[in-house]
């Protein structure tokens, strides 16, 4: 009951905004391509769900693969450079710059290598995209082992492997559930906003770019509902994936 | 000043590292005629050398060199990055400074704002820009629209991390503030403002290199030609033949991003004085 | 044999060339519980650290069990129980306890009943699956010392272990620590800040001074075992306690101000 009456004013949020929206559209007669209604964008998140769906799937796939081989990748990088103290903190400033890279400004690049149709060349967008925080967050994790906790282990003749182990990587793991967060909705920007420069015609990212060059917005705001559901379900799988994994916090939904 | 020399030598010293790795994995696979993941060649992979060379070159018949041009291309999008970033970043600070007095409109619209930054927001870019766009007034035209998705990119994330910032004030110090009998006002200026700075700054880092890739994306569906968005949407067309000028725009797109980067952090260092470790 | 012979340690810091501790003379003997005082700076941590292997002294030799200090750490001859408990987040109460076991290569079987006699020996039984942070500091410090002792070591290392404790817990962990020092018969090498809490505890109280680390005086306590809450209010509770607070004074006239505050707080 309490949890309703909470949840009460973002309710009445939602309503006020859409009402609004929807009033005021109808009773200025501001045309449709200019801001279509809220219930002409549903219809036709309805009507054309035939078309949205798929589209969504297959660029849902593309940023899923992305994230996978970004984040696999990153983690990798992470143990590598972890290994090695030294090397982790004088490359720490490059990683930070190379955090600050516009790096979809490199999309076309990637459809060049790998063919701009194929849905590769936005796996390699997506997957680039999430490389850098779920490494830079990784190996942060991986230095942050209390010093006291690894020479406790020292006390029982610990090797560097079971301290590893048993210290750096529980430790990290938060550190990398943060980065896991934050390159879930990295990977579905990279393979849509990838697509804003060229891809296969049954993308969401061409569908989208399509509707809104033609003043279709009706169908482009339904391709942006379709890429936020599947945005929040990537992000919510993470999230669950979190609790189960980093289960001793007090507390895993500060997002 | 020894420590920011080696630092200096490490950066530098990795510079040549990635050259070389660079050339040494075009050599290998391209001697070795390797195409996966992607065939490499002149054209897939143009030598570091032809990409700066291209910046001397003009890249096209009787125009300026391309670093002249985009040089030019870059203040334009820097522009837009910039304006969107500074209004963002104010409107942002100011709703989290309402929120954070108001608990029935923090319930009201802070689950959209979380919300808003799990779902992929860049791709609604096109959409406001056409739709802002025709409603600018005439100095505004073409990048006042940009700058607008630059606004909202970077709005979000300085709204939820303030906040997040001026609860974070120690909560002993707030009643010390109510035994003193401070306005609500004071508190803010001097407890709350104080305390959310560093949390500020790391939203601010975030958004600067976002307000960038804001600003780039913008640019694709305003058809703008005055920008680094621009540059690259046209010099991808003819990758195939002069591949080395869009990779010099992108080089520059990555200096511009990190250029954005440093002078948020360096603003920081001046502004927060404490906590070294938080400058990451 | 004695269990811990520190024999000529001296231990330099290059950086700032502190010496914090110099030429150090102590030999312990089985069943002893001997604390280390001395106000900030004397090297009491650093020596216990040092028997610990956790730090190598610059010069001298440090024995425990007959063997290497080095070689006794490999051993797992000593538990260590820190001020903060460092207890591991991400493992319940019953696992931190286990985790020792499980470096020794213990199976779960054994693992399993040992624990279980270690959470009764603490009176934590029923937070065995409970995380740390569930705890208050009183209880991590019990599964601290739980996980210390789950392997029966010959040497128990305990650094200011009850610090960061109000007086109240302080005062029952003292007691229940007797209690188990007595059940399991250990060495107990104990460094604390509290001239009380050392008279109390121990057989043995070791005075240390600062700048160098040195041995001031060493002051045997005879009173009688098992002590209680009452031996605190007996007449010889009181001489001993005046005699280590005379060695602590004796040593410098030019007490710094934080020496003088931990005179103070212990009066």
């Amino acid at each position: 009951m309490k949890r309703i009456v909470e949840w009460l004013p973002a309710l009445a949020v939602f309503v006020l905004v859409v009402g609004l929206w929807e009033g005021l559209v109808r009773a200025l007669h501001v045309q449709q391509f200019l801001l279509p209604k809220p219930s002409t964008i549903v219809s036709v998140f309805w009507s054309d769900r035939h078309t949205l769906w798929p589209a969504g799937w297959y660029t849902f796939k593309e940023a899923l693969g992305g994230f996978a081989i970004g984040s696999g990748l990153g983690i990798l990088a992470a143990t590598i450079v972890g290994r090695f103290r030294t090397l982790g903190t004088a490359l720490m400033p490059i990683f930070i710059a190379a955090n600050a890279v516009p790096i979809i400004a490199f999309a076309p690049i990637f459809g060049a290598w790998f063919n701009p149709i194929s849905p590769r060349s936005k796996m390699a967008v997506a997957g680039v995209l999430c490389f850098l925080p779920v490494m830079v967050n990784t190996l942060r994790g991986l230095n942050s082992a209390k010093p006291r906790q690894i020479e406790l282990m020292r006390s029982y003749a610990a090797s560097e492997l079971e301290i590893w182990r048993r210290v750096r990587v529980p430790t990290a793991l938060p550190f990398l559930f943060t980065a896991l967060k934050v390159a879930s909705v990295l990977a579905m920007i990279g393979a849509i906003v990838g697509e804003y420069f060229g891809g296969s015609l049954n993308a969401l990212g061409v569908l989208i770019n399509n509707a809104a060059d033609v003043f279709q917005f009706p169908l482009a705001w339904a391709g942006i509902l379709v890429a936020s559901l599947l945005g929040i379900a990537l992000y919510g799988a993470v999230v669950a994936a979190e609790r189960v994994v980093v289960r001793w916090a007090p507390d895993t939904r500060d997002a | 000043m020894l420590a920011h020399l080696r630092r200096a030598g490490i950066v530098a010293l990795a510079v040549v590292v990635l050259v070389g790795l660079w050339e040494l994995y075009h050599w290998i696979w391209a001697t070795a005629g390797w195409t996966w993941p992607f065939a490499v060649n002149d054209t897939s992979m143009p030598h570091v050398w032809t990409i700066f060379k291209a910046f001397g070159q003009p890249a096209q018949v009787n125009q300026p060199s391309l670093i002249n041009v985009l040089l030019h291309k870059t203040a334009f999008t820097a522009k837009e990055a910039a304006v969107g970033f500074a209004v963002g970043a104010v409107i942002g600070f100011v709703l989290a400074v309402v929120l954070v007095h108001s608990r029935l409109l923090q319930r009201g619209f802070l689950p959209y704002i979380v919300v808003s930054q799990t779902v992929p927001i860049l791709a609604i870019a096109p959409m406001v820009v056409v739709w802002v766009n025709p409603k600018l007034p005439a100095p505004l035209q073409g990048w006042g629209a940009v700058a607008v998705i630059a606004t909202y990119l970077t709005f979000f994330p300085v709204t939820i991390n303030t906040l997040r910032g001026l609860q974070a004030a120690d909560q002993r110090a707030l009643e010390l503030m109510r035994t003193y009998a401070a306005s609500r006002w004071s508190v803010l200026w001097k407890l709350r403002v104080p305390s959310s700075l560093p949390y500020l700054f790391s939203a601010l880092r975030l958004s600067a290199t976002v307000s960038v890739v804001g600003a780039i994306i913008g640019e694709l569906p305003t058809g703008l030609q005055n920008g680094l968005g621009g540059a690259i949407f046209n010099f991808n067309e003819y990758y195939s033949i002069e591949p080395q000028e869009l990779w010099a725009t992108d080089v520059i797109a990555a200096f511009l991003g990190i250029a954005f980067f440093v002078l948020v952090v360096m603003a920081e260092k001046a502004l927060v004085r404490r906590a070294p470790e938080n400058v990451a | 044999m004695s269990v811990v012979e520190i024999k000529g340690v001296t231990k330099t810091f290059a950086q700032g060339n502190i010496t914090a501790l110099e030429n150090i003379e102590l030999e312990l003997q089985p069943g002893e519980f001997v604390s280390l005082i001395g106000p900030s700076g004397c090297g009491k941590s650093t020596l216990l650290r040092v028997v610990g292997d956790l730090t190598p002294p610059t010069h001298g030799t440090v024995t425990v069990n007959g063997k290497p200090a080095h070689q006794a750490r490999k051993d797992g001859d000593y538990g260590i129980v820190f001020q903060d408990s460092v207890l591991f987040d991400w493992r319940t109460v019953a696992k931190n306890i286990a985790l020792p076991l499980e470096m020794l290569g213990w199976d779960r079987e054994r693992r399993r009943t040992r624990v279980e006699e270690m959470l009764d020996l603490v009176e934590l039984r029923s937070f065995a699956d409970h995380h740390p942070w569930q705890l208050s500091g009183g209880m991590q410090q019990r599964v601290s010392i739980a996980r210390a002792l789950s392997f029966e070591p010959a040497l128990l290392l305990m650094d200011e272990p009850f610090g960061a404790l109000d007086e109240m817990t302080r005062e029952r962990l003292n007691l229940e620590l007797l209690s188990i020092w007595e059940k399991l018969g250990s060495t107990v090498v104990f460094v604390t800040h509290s001239i009380s809490e050392a008279v109390f505890l121990s057989t043995r109280v070791v005075v240390m001074s600062p700048r160098p680390g040195r041995i001031a005086g060493v002051v045997e306590i005879d009173l009688p075992n098992p002590r209680t809450a009452e031996t605190r209010y007996t007449p010889r509770f009181f001489e001993l306690v005046t005699k280590v607070r005379e060695l602590l004074r004796s040593r410098g006239e030019h007490l710094l101000p934080e020496e003088e505050e931990l005179l103070e707080a212990d009066r």
